[in-house]
């Protein structure tokens, strides 16, 4: 052991864990929509693309920074998901999850084939002007959009953990999770929590988005690959538990950096599924699941 | 009896092709005590949801101080003022006690004097009181009950459907329900006591119902039902 190929580990991990913040966001997104309403948003890398591209536009048309269009895309998805709930998923509450999974799935196909017909299939990717600062820690170095984009992940999961204990609409869609028949016995409005649910979820991934198109480029066929990672993540976290999703996109995010640095980039999901695979073995409910929820 | 608070009128309720409701009709006039009793599966609990808009009904109608209330979701009943203490309390097991508490004041009219209805509610229930950072899953079945009817009086309703609150807890704490109740009635709060507790409950209350196989049976005062040889039999094995 080198302490050279020590060095480059610690960064591989350092790497892996900015990244993995961002995942963690974008897994929050889906770990409330399932957690609140049982319902499993198999269109949730599909949404998130679609955050990756309108940064990218806002770049590239209107010279606006993925950063300060991040309030813009929230809020824009929060009024979407909110609407999205309401008219088309709202009638499939309750029913068997593969009728969800098809009217999901056919979101998820509109979705990505809009991005392909308006953007294109080649990859987009955002300049910014800090694409090649960084910060020095030590030995360490820290590349300073993944910094930023870490740092604002947490920021907004921040924010949302304040939303769900601190206000009286999060802590009535915390209610309506918790027991259903009680929301309606206080005189809940379940089918509005459900909209604002969704609504917070979609607006999470649109963030996670934003900070994703400043690290990694974009095109319409990674959504399913995002959909499928922040599966394996809130699987990994425990599904429904806002801790574990940010615990479990850490965790994958460092797995991955440090299969890319031991292994080869090519093998990272490998090694995630592999992490998955252990998990359902020996902790089926993820590590910060509850057990029998 | 002047005009009733609740006047329920021909309700049918179905489950898919059952019938859990055939017909019923009762009223309640401001300030009684009206107890419902009947055995399992009589349709009680079916009542008390197709009143509070948790179940529709297919016909008939429900009307509350004067307005017709039929087929409104279940968050506008309670903001006209019903309150409801469901079977099995359904309190919400891992937000805390006071959040629980915070969740009963959801109808906007209780807003305002939030404040001072925890006051009350904590002070009449004391125990609550000392666990109100403690989550509501980890209390007893008898505190739970108290958080259940506690978080139903935070919305200030001006009638209470109680539904089954006797059912599985210690036979002290029965009694300590029922002296509730009957306190809340005695400070100017209408009740609808749904119980299989058929004593207990015809004892407290001013008039009873006997529901049976969906349809209103017998009705009277709560004493001349106890003293009904029918209801003897049926209900209290006497």
């Amino acid at each position: 052991m080198t302490s050279d190929f020590l060095l480059s580990l610690a960064q591989a991990v350092t790497k892996g864990l900015l990244t993995g913040m961002v995942y963690g966001l974008m897994a929050l997104g889906l770990s409330v929509i399932f957690g609140v309403m049982r319902v499993v948003n198999f269109a949730h890398g599909e949404i998130m693309v679609v955050g990756m591209y309108l940064a990218w536009m806002g770049f590239e048309y209107l010279q606006v920074s993925p950063m300060l269009s991040l309030p813009v895309i929230a809020a824009l998805f929060f009024v979407a998901g909110y609407a999205l709930q309401s008219t088309l998923i709202s009638p499939f509450i309750g029913r068997p999850e593969h009728q969800q999974f098809l009217l999901l799935l056919a979101v998820a196909i509109l979705l990505v084939n809009g991005c392909l017909a308006i953007a294109g299939p080649d990859s987009r990717s955002v300049q910014m002007d800090s694409q090649f600062d960084s910060y020095e820690l030590g030995p360490l170095v820290f590349d300073a959009v993944r910094l930023h984009a870490a740092l604002a992940a947490v920021a907004i999961a921040g924010l949302l953990w304040l939303f769900f204990t601190r206000t009286r609409t999060g802590k009535s869609i915390r209610a309506a999770a918790d027991n259903n028949m009680g929301a309606l016995v206080v005189g809940l409005d379940v089918r509005r929590l459900y909209a604002f649910t969704f609504g917070v979820g979609a607006a999470c991934v649109g963030a996670a988005g934003a900070l994703m198109i400043t690290i990694i480029p974009v095109t319409p066929f990674l959504a399913a690959e995002y959909t499928l990672l922040a599966f394996v993540i809130v699987i990994v976290g425990g599904l429904g538990s806002m801790t574990g999703a940010l615990m479990g996109g850490l965790l994958i995010g460092v797995s991955e950096a440090v299969a890319g640095l031991l292994l080869q980039p090519s093998l990272k999901s490998m090694v995630s599924f592999g992490i998955l695979i252990l998990v359902l073995l020996l902790r089926p409910q993820g590590l910060f699941g509850k057990s029998g929820t | 009896m002047s005009e009733a608070l609740l006047r329920v009128d021909g309700l049918d309720l179905y489950y898919g092709d059952a019938q859990a409701l055939d017909g019923v009709s009762l009223e309640i006039a401001a300030g009684e005590i009206v107890a419902i009793v009947g055995a399992n599966g009589a349709g009680k609990s079916s009542l008390i949801r197709a009143i509070h808009g948790i179940e529709r009904p297919a016909r008939g109608t429900v009307r509350f101080d004067g307005t017709d209330i039929t087929g409104w979701p279940s968050h506008r009943v309670c903001e006209a003022g019903i309150g409801h203490v469901a079977e099995g309390r359904q309190v919400f097991p891992n937000l805390t006690v006071l959040e629980n508490l915070e969740m009963g004041a959801t109808p906007r009219r209780a807003r305002a004097a939030e404040r001072q209805t925890l006051e009350r509610v904590l002070e009449m229930f004391p125990r609550l009181a000392e666990r109100r950072r403690q989550a509501a899953g980890t209390l007893s079945g008898g505190e739970q009950q108290m958080l259940a009817i506690g978080r139903c009086l935070m919305g200030q309703p001006r009638l209470i459907m109680f539904d089954e609150p006797s059912l599985g807890l210690a036979p002290t704490i029965v009694q300590e329900v029922f002296r509730i109740v009957r306190r809340l009635n005695e400070e100017g709060l209408t009740i609808l006591l749904v119980e299989q507790n058929v004593m207990a409950s015809l004892k407290i209350a001013h008039r009873g119902y006997v529901l049976e196989n969906g349809r209103i049976g017998l009705s009277g005062a709560g004493g001349e039902l106890l003293a009904n040889d029918r209801v003897r039999q049926a209900y209290l094995g006497l």
